[in-house]
């Protein structure tokens, strides 16, 4: 009854490519804005923040990333987390060795050396795709995993390889404490996530998106394949990257060799999985939902009042998880981003569906 | 002959990497046949599971992660039951549950997810490896268990009059070579010489044309995963009998990941050639890479062999992409 685009009629060109096309789409972007940045850090507890939001903003971040690869180009990835340990520990050596830069030039860098990384790794693509791709990353995630346990610089010659972050401050703002970081992370998130929404509805999205469809009548139709595939990996891993710097120095503050494995990535790619592949939406909620449920599945067992081991709850809790997956893919294989494209639908036609 | 050329350098250099250690005086021969065997039998092991990979890709074109968790799901399986239980009936019960586990998968997973694209499949395999993971260790225990395959354990001397010092090897080894080589003549005389095989390489070439010569997709994708998780059992037996069934058989197993793309996933032969190769070289590149690269790069130990199989593997794609054995793509539009 209210969500309806009766009336709105767009009579220019500016107005017919607007992001979000309906008022009552922008009003409530603007609410949720408003609300996310404002209100948020009032009431919210410190628990929430650390253990649910902060992880949250960062992998959805990190999930964007690699939904641009995987969602609009169609080249898969389960090797992602390299990307995000590059980000890391590239941000950790800079901000260690040339300290008087600042943070979110250090952000940029550190985007920035994950996304040579990327493409480097992104070369493979051009030669092999599909399954045989998405081995081949994995190639990334067992090198840098060994390259950053090893290699004694990359950690500063620290005896038992872990690292620590030094506190993070912006033009004088020390930001230490939950609402801070969050604040921090979701001004982050806000900025990328539009940057890629034009990215994605631009030429280059296209690109990407003609390549992931078919990939021999987008070479017809003029789109380089080199030049798709590799910026979509540079791009990708620009994202990852920084989610991985922000990751070590926000959420970790300190971090062990592996804090980046291939459980990270394979987690990364449940996210867009059951979030929806080829949606910006659908990070956020496979983000959302991948950081909820294992916390969810911790409490079940206390709620229901049964008593079980750490290791027994862990494994269930795998199970569950492992059982959800299949579950998700069978119901509804394109994601929760195409359940809440179904409601809207819904909506707009409520409460007279004919 | 010129289009063999990236193929040819990438070989020569290889076969170059694996002669120089010999060549060059920088190991015994004795010790350098050593490693080499030793590289020989963990490549026979990782041929094992990157069978199953390999089975089950041709004939549903599903891309199973969850092949390493069969395995530690079945050498679980086969060590709780063997305590309970002589180890012949062990075995039988437990391929009997794995062959119950295909039937479960077929019905549950793969069925509803038909004519899904290839990554949605990827992805349902990975969450039947978590549901795997923590199923099995939930049911048997996660504990270090043992299998005893009843073989003497202790290494013995042969060849003590052609190399100086002798070669000590594994009589367990050869025994596990042995079974894997059973193993792969089974399989062969099942693909090759029955009814259920022929209607398996049908529907391995061409699913709709076997489908309307009337042979049941299903009941073939039931077959097929029975007969991964069999030969998953038999290398979990043999990995657990080694090196104890733990946790970590799951993870070793992702190494089989390489050795199939390296073969290509569809051949059987790549699958074995592969995995020896794969082994072969991980083994020398640990033993006579690794002190190179940690003396020269200062590192804080070598360990190499962890994304040493798969960097090979990388390069062999990038010289042949459809892999050793692997049936060439042409695009069509």
């Amino acid at each position: 009854m209210f969500y309806r685009e009766n009336g709105q009629f767009k009579s220019s060109y500016v107005s017919d490519q607007q992001m979000l096309p309906i008022l009552q789409d922008r009003v409530f972007m603007g609410l949720l804005l408003i609300f996310a940045f404002g209100a948020a850090p009032l009431f919210v507890s410190d628990y929430v923040f650390l253990s649910l939001l902060i992880p949250f903003l960062i992998l959805t971040l990190a999930a964007i990333g690699l939904n641009i690869l995987v969602g609009y180009c169609g080249q898969i990835s389960i090797g992602h987390a390299a990307f995000m340990s590059v980000g890391a520990y590239a941000a950790y050596n800079l901000a260690l060795r040339v300290p008087q830069l600042n943070f979110l030039v250090v952000l940029v860098l550190a985007g920035l050396i994950a996304a040579a990384v990327g493409i480097l790794f992104g070369i493979p693509s051009l030669r092999i795709k599909g399954l045989y791709l998405a081995v081949a990353t994995l190639a990334a995630q067992f090198f840098t995993d060994w390259l950053f346990a090893r290699v004694k610089w990359f950690t500063n010659y620290s005896s038992s390889g872990s690292v620590s972050t030094a506190p993070i401050v912006i033009f004088g703002w020390k930001v230490d404490s939950p609402a801070e970081k969050y604040l921090l992370l979701l001004a982050v998130l806000v900025f990328f996530t539009l940057v890629a929404k034009n990215l994605v509805r631009g030429h280059i999205g296209r690109a990407w998106m003609s390549m992931r469809d078919m990939d021999v009548a987008a070479e017809v139709i003029g789109i380089r394949p080199v030049y798709a595939k590799l910026t979509a990996f540079a791009v990708s891993s620009f994202y990852v990257g920084v989610a991985g710097a922000l990751w070590g120095f926000v959420y970790l503050g300190a971090w062990e060799p592996l804090a980046f494995n291939l459980n990270l990535s394979l987690n990364l790619l449940f996210m867009i999985i059951i979030g929806g592949m080829g949606s910006l939406l659908g990070s956020y909620f496979g983000a959302a939902f991948i950081v909820a449920l294992p916390i969810l599945l911790d409490q079940v067992p206390s709620w229901l009042g049964v008593q079980m081991s750490t290791a027994t709850s862990s494994h269930l809790a795998s199970m569950i998880f492992g059982g959800l997956i299949v579950f998700f893919l069978i119901v509804e294989p394109h994601g929760l981003a195409r359940l809440w494209a179904v409601g809207k639908e819904k909506l707009r036609l409520w409460p007279f569906p004919h | 002959m010129s289009k063999h050329w990236p193929v040819l350098t990438l070989g020569a250099v290889l076969l170059a990497g694996l002669v120089l250690p010999l060549a060059t005086g920088a190991s015994p021969p004795g010790f350098y046949v050593e490693v080499l065997l030793g590289g020989l039998m963990a490549g026979v092991l990782y041929s094992l599971v990157a069978l199953g990979f390999a089975l089950i890709f041709k004939a549903s074109g599903v891309f199973n992660f969850a092949q390493g968790s069969m395995v530690l799901f079945a050498a679980l399986a086969v060590a709780r039951l063997a305590e309970q239980m002589p180890l012949w009936l062990a075995i039988l019960l437990a391929t009997v549950i794995m062959f119950g586990l295909a039937w479960l998968i077929e019905r549950l997973v793969l069925r509803p997810l038909v004519n899904q694209e290839g990554v949605a499949l990827l992805m349902a395999t990975l969450g039947v490896t978590y549901f795997l993971d923590g199923f099995g260790q939930t049911l048997w225990g996660s504990d270090i268990y043992k299998i005893d395959l009843g073989i003497p354990k202790e290494p013995v001397m042969i060849l003590d009059s052609v190399f100086q010092g002798g070669i000590l090897v594994n009589k367990e080894d050869f025994v596990a070579a042995f079974i894997a080589a059973m193993l792969v003549a089974g399989l062969v005389l099942f693909f090759q010489k029955t009814a259920t095989g022929r209607a398996l390489r049908a529907v391995a070439d061409d699913h709709q044309a076997a489908q309307s010569i009337g042979i049941p997709l299903n009941r073939i994708w039931v077959i097929v995963w029975s007969v991964a998780g069999f030969v998953a059992l038999v290398a979990g037996v043999i990995w657990g009998s080694q090196l104890g069934v733990q946790f970590s058989l799951s993870q070793v197993a992702l190494k089989a990941l390489p050795v199939v793309i390296l073969g290509g996933f569809t051949s059987i032969a790549g699958a074995i050639v592969g995995g020896l190769i794969i082994g072969v070289g991980e083994k020398m590149a640990e033993v006579f890479l690794g002190p190179i690269l940690v003396k020269a790069f200062d590192l804080a130990g070598g360990g190499i062999e962890n994304w040493f199989a798969y960097v090979l593997a990388l390069l062999f794609l990038l010289v042949r992409p459809e892999g050793l054995f692997g049936e060439k793509n042409i695009d069509r539009v």
